[in-house]
């Protein structure tokens, strides 16, 4: 008996439709998220993660809606996200039905958000989004959607966040996100290694064999993916099954 | 059959609601003590910080009406923290008395394995479980924790480990409870919920 390394698609949307781009530009159309919810939902997915990567201000309306949809379809938790910035904003998301909150840029302007967070909804529902880019023998944190850097160090900044209150952190490559060219197992390992919550690894999965290196190599409780499951790349189920033929505790549903 | 859902703030409140709606069930969600107190299937859900359960439940004056219903035979179910709630104290509020229902006290998972429990993880049937029925051995449920009850009570019907063994299903008459979210179980969560409402039919 152990705990399952988990399988998380992510929705990021402009509010309404699932959105795709490379290193976080270039947006098309790629559906709509209540269908690719109630789709990951039934492949196995083991949660599910909507972001608003438009969100330049808090609590669409637009987006609320699409969070309560989503969450009318969903038997996994739901994670819900993008231009939080208040306890009042993360209070209507969960409202709507979000189990988990994740907030990014807000936290790093603000950090005591987190523990504003975390008060109100227990550590387990307060995701700490990190986006981190190489800067010679570290990883500086970048904001806004990966376009802007900041001074911090990024296993400082996981570090902080998991004292101020976050339960879990979500961690972006910059570099590799959007590559299709492996996730990021150096960055991974070393925040995995620097925090004592869960880590959910993200950016550059495509192959079966980048996430089986993201959970030994790169030591991720969790990893997420979009664009490759959207297209049909990869099924949640085969991928499953690969990473279990290869010793990796997963869930596998009937 | 009515099921009757605390509501006392509670993140979960409405996804606990929409699963048991999806089962066919007609859910009343109350924190009125009057309704809490004449419940013949009574569901506290729960998640986030022991003290903001404790409060809250003092704040609508609960604790009489859950023992009254309790008492009086009604099926209760915690779920998560709704677990954790019906021992005696919890370390994470260590000042305040949680309903004392059943004795022992709920402490924090070690520091040996990260923290919260989250995810999914399987369990350790200790004893033949109503909860339990029909649903696989190996199944998986989600749990989303830090700290936990002890595994060595009578009420134990299934335990889990993480760090240590802690109760997973808690089974003792017409008291039952789960420390994982069955509401987010997926089908098998779904299961867990059918299984509590046909025990309380």
């Amino acid at each position: 008996m152990s705990l399952a390394r988990r399988i998380i698609p992510c929705l990021d949307t402009d509010g309404v439709r699932v959105v795709k781009g490379v290193h976080f530009e270039g947006l098309r159309d790629a559906g709509d998220p209540v269908e690719l919810a109630t789709r990951y939902n039934a492949e196995g997915a083991d949660e599910l993660v909507v972001l608003d990567i438009a969100a330049a201000r808090d609590n669409r309306p637009t987006f609320l809606e699409t969070i309560r949809r989503t969450a009318e379809q969903l038997t996994i938790p739901l994670t819900a996200g993008g231009g939080i910035r208040s306890l009042e904003a993360a209070r209507a998301v969960v409202r709507a039905g979000a189990d988990k909150i994740t907030v990014n840029t807000a936290a790093v302007h603000r950090p005591e958000l987190l523990s504003e967070l975390s008060a109100e909804f227990g550590a387990q529902a307060v995701v700490l989004a990190i986006d981190a880019k190489r800067a010679g023998h570290r990883w500086q944190v970048h904001v806004r959607g990966g376009r802007e850097s900041t001074n911090l160090d990024a296993l400082e900044w996981a570090r902080r966040g998991v004292q101020m209150g976050a339960g879990e952190i979500l961690l972006t490559s910059v570099d590799r996100d959007g590559t299709q060219s492996g996730f990021d197992t150096a960055l991974t390992a070393a925040i995995s290694k620097a925090v004592s919550v869960p880590v959910i690894a993200s950016g550059g999965a495509k192959l079966p064999a980048h996430f089986l290196e993201v959970f030994t190599q790169g030591a991720a409780d969790a990893a997420l993916a979009a664009s490759i499951f959207h297209d049909h790349v990869q099924s949640i189920r085969g991928l499953k099954e690969f990473l279990r033929s290869n010793g990796v505790v997963v869930r596998l549903p009937c | 059959m009515k099921v009757t859902l605390i509501d006392y703030g509670a993140g979960n409140v409405p996804s606990v609601e929409r699963a048991l709606r999806r089962l066919g069930e007609q859910v009343e969600t109350t924190s009125a003590a009057e309704q809490i107190a004449a419940a013949r299937c009574l569901v506290l859900p729960g998640v986030g910080h022991c003290a903001a359960l404790i409060a809250a439940l003092d704040a609508h004056s609960l604790r009489q009406p859950i023992r009254k219903a309790i008492e009086s035979g009604a099926a209760f179910l915690g779920i998560c923290l709704g677990l954790q709630a019906l021992y005696e104290s919890s370390e994470e509020a260590a000042e305040l008395q949680s309903l004392g229902i059943l004795p022992g006290r709920v402490t924090r998972l070690p520091e040996t394995v990260k923290l919260p429990h989250m995810g999914w993880n399987t369990l350790k049937a200790i004893r033949p479980s109503r909860l339990l029925d029909s649903i696989p051995a190996d199944s998986y449920f989600y749990f989303a924790h830090s700290f936990a009850a002890p595994a060595s009570g009578n009420e134990s019907a299934a335990t889990c480990i993480h760090g240590r063994e802690f109760i997973a299903v808690l089974e003792k008459e017409n008291i039952y409870g789960v420390q994982f979210h069955p509401e987010k179980s997926g089908a098998a969560g779904a299961q867990v919920l059918r299984n509590f409402l046909r025990a309380a039919a």
